[in-house]
């Protein structure tokens, strides 16, 4: 089916087509434009604490409205979407089936983000992404609070309607001559990631109303002065937010499925362990949301519950790093492009994996907890592993969306200068955390450590917002003029690459 | 699916979750010892508010802040906050609980030299998050 960009049509055909591929383009393209703006307000908070004062950020109001704006983009409007993206190019082929299940909702989920991230920006809300009570409630101003959590929760319904999409697609549209445990696991990582959205989003919508009629001064579910409970949201809150980090690095895990034994030139290691590593994620996701919350004065005991919860995630992702490099090892590996970015996100997996051991922890968590470690931690799992996956993911289905190669020798810049910058933001902000930096804040003491550690970590920014603009260059460069592509086998690694022609665009 | 066996797998989840039960035993033990409050502390009320830290001494002595204690003694201190959530952090004793309205959190520790360190807030509550911090004052023993 090479696409649309070697056949032009006008563009409201692709806009207005229910069709898989042209839903998954859109999502493809909303993404990415997200991802380079929340891009942007990073590099502006990275200026910002390159030296203590005030530097290019007037005031800190402007400051915790970028921090909040680029959180909550680079998660809702980048990671999700993207894996939307991915998913709605390539489920349906895995399942060959000839489309989504439903494909006119799957179009109306797309277009409930553009609005949303319109609420969103528009608003430049400053309460952070968790938008925690009472400070939501009576402090932040509206209408940007208010814009927020309507962004918010039309992102949601987005999130759960394209969820039921997956699910009914993978169990009911499969070919009869498939059984489930055929389904390719990238497939399966779209059926796990689903189920967990179903389960937990609905808790947090809940929430998102409560807040809004607390705000509105209603009720107040949330509000001490009202006799309400803020650490009722933060239960809330953190019971759709825990399993949904693993909503987001499912489908990354599931896209290093895909490349890493296609450039190993060898079969996975263990399919069957790949799959259960992913169903029991998904479920002990959900027995952990309350390390968030070691410090708000929760009992020895709920504390010990939820640490044993935590800890007990971990053997399942380490089920995956094993599988990975059980594949790897004695492979004739080709290190390309799409590769070398998913070898470097599973070593950042694993460091990752490593700083949420000590952050679970409960005794370290009070050295670590809502300071810059916290921030080094999370974004090696978002930047490091989700992204890197999925970067490397978006330059193995280059040549099946356009047609065309991209430049290997600027894709490969691209990743060196990516894992450079990614080791030397995060690592040193996990250093930052322990010299007991806070996070989320606008200015700091000029304490020679922390100046040090900060320049460190936006010279490493800096580096790369540089990769990211070759990236884009890269990309936008070669969908017009790049050498055509083989479609039958683009990295030349042998074996059959996606059945493309299979996936007939009607318009076409 | 695959034709090898995979005990080599079930070794290494083997030592994955060890290694997680071993770090869950010390993490339980130490936090057991930390929580534990000793009888004598004497009791200080903190109060975090947009966006300062006030301080109640049991013998009505009051300090906005600031925060003197004494070296040696032990402390427990009782965390209030007047409006949003804040958390107060003394980094240097690892002092960490968050100030919630309608609750009183409590932790507790104990100087052991003489000297100044950084009171800061470590949740996030608004405008002057940033900056909403304060001095510990570790002085000798008075008598
Ligand atoms: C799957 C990918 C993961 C993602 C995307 C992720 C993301 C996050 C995020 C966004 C936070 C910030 C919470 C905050 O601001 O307080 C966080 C904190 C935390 N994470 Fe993860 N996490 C992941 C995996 C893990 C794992 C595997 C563990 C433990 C083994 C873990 C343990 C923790 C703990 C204990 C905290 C709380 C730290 C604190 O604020 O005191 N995380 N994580
Ligand atoms: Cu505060
Ligand atoms: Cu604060």
């Amino acid at each position: 089916m090479v696409l649309e960009l070697q056949k032009p049509r006008p563009i409201w055909q692709i806009m207005f087509s229910t069709h898989h591929t042209d839903v998954g383009l859109l999502y493809l393209i909303t993404s990415l434009g997200f991802l380079f703006m929340g891009g942007a307000l990073a590099l502006a908070i990275r200026a910002e604490l390159f030296l203590p004062g005030s530097q290019i950020i007037a005031d800190s109001m402007t400051f915790n409205r970028i921090f909040t704006v680029h959180g909550t983009t680079l998660i809702f409007l980048f990671i999700i979407p993207f894996a939307s993206a991915v998913g709605n190019y390539f489920v349906p082929i895995m399942v060959r089936y000839k489309d989504m299940a439903y494909p006119k909702l799957n179009a109306i989920a797309f277009w409930m983000i553009p609005p949303a991230g319109a609420l969103i920006w528009l608003g430049f809300a400053d309460f952070t992404w968790y938008a925690t009570p009472p400070y939501s409630i009576i402090s932040a101003p509206g209408p940007a609070a208010d814009m927020w959590i309507f962004g918010l929760k039309i992102l949601g319904v987005s999130s759960v309607l394209g969820a039921i999409n997956f699910v009914v697609t993978i169990l009911k549209c499969k070919h009869p001559d498939m059984s489930i445990g055929q389904v390719p696991l990238l497939a399966w990582s779209f059926l796990s990631s689903s189920l967990i959205i179903l389960v937990a989003i609905p808790t947090f919508a809940a929430a998102l109303l409560m807040l809004l009629t607390d705000r509105l001064g209603v009720t107040g579910f949330f509000n001490p002065a009202m006799g309400g409970d803020p650490i009722a949201y933060a239960h809330l809150f953190w019971f759709t937010f825990h399993p949904e980090v693993y909503v987001l690095v499912i489908p990354a895990i599931g896209m290093m499925y895909e490349i890493i034994p296609r450039f190993s030139r060898k079969p996975i290691y263990s399919f069957n362990s790949g799959i259960f590593a992913f169903v029991l994620l998904s479920i002990v996701g959900f027995s952990s949301w309350a390390h968030h919350m070691y410090a708000t004065g929760m009992s020895f005991t709920e504390k010990t519950v939820f640490m044993v919860g935590t800890l007990a995630a971990v053997p399942a992702s380490a089920m995956h790093v094993y599988n990975f490099i059980a594949t790897m090892w004695n492979g004739r590996i080709k290190f390309l492009t799409p590769m070398m970015w998913s070898v470097g996100g599973i070593a950042l997996f694993f460091s990752a994996g490593a700083g949420g051991v000590a952050n679970a922890a409960m005794p370290l968590d009070f050295t670590t907890h809502d300071t810059y470690w916290v921030v080094g931690h999370f974004h090696l799992f978002v930047m490091g592993t989700i992204a890197f996956g999925s970067i490397g993911f978006l330059y193995y289905m280059y040549p099946y969306v356009t047609g065309r190669m991209y430049n290997e020798t600027m894709g490969k810049i691209h990743f060196i200068m990516s894992f450079i910058g990614t080791v030397l933001v995060f690592f040193t902000q996990h250093v930052l955390g322990l010299y007991g930096m806070p996070r989320r804040i606008f200015d700091y003491p000029p304490i020679p450590e922390w100046i040090a550690m900060n320049q460190i970590a936006s010279v490493g920014a800096m580096i790369i917002g540089v990769s990211m603009a070759i990236f884009l260059a890269n990309m936008i460069y070669s969908a017009g003029k790049g050498k055509p592509a083989n479609t039958e086998d683009p990295f030349g690694v042998g074996g059959k690459y996606y059945y493309p022609f299979e996936a007939k665009n009607p318009s076409h | 699916m695959s034709g090898h066996s995979n005990w080599p797998e079930w070794i290494y989840v083997g030592v994955v979750v060890a290694l997680m039960c071993w770090v869950g035993a010390e993490a339980w033990e130490a936090e057991r010892l930390v929580e534990h409050v000793p009888a004598d502390a004497e009791v200080i009320k903190v109060t975090g508010q947009q966006w300062f830290w006030s301080f109640e001494h049991e013998d009505g002595t009051k300090e906005i802040g600031e925060l003197h204690v004494e070296k040696g003694k032990a402390y427990k201190l009782e965390i209030h906050s007047k409006d949003v959530n804040h958390s107060f952090n003394i980094h240097d004793y690892v002092v960490l609980m968050d100030a919630i309205p309608g609750r009183v959190n409590t932790v507790w520790f104990a100087p052991t030299d003489v000297g100044e360190h950084d009171i800061q807030c470590r949740e996030y509550c608004g405008l002057i998050h940033y900056n909403m911090r304060g001095t510990l004052i570790v002085e000798e023993p008075h008598s």
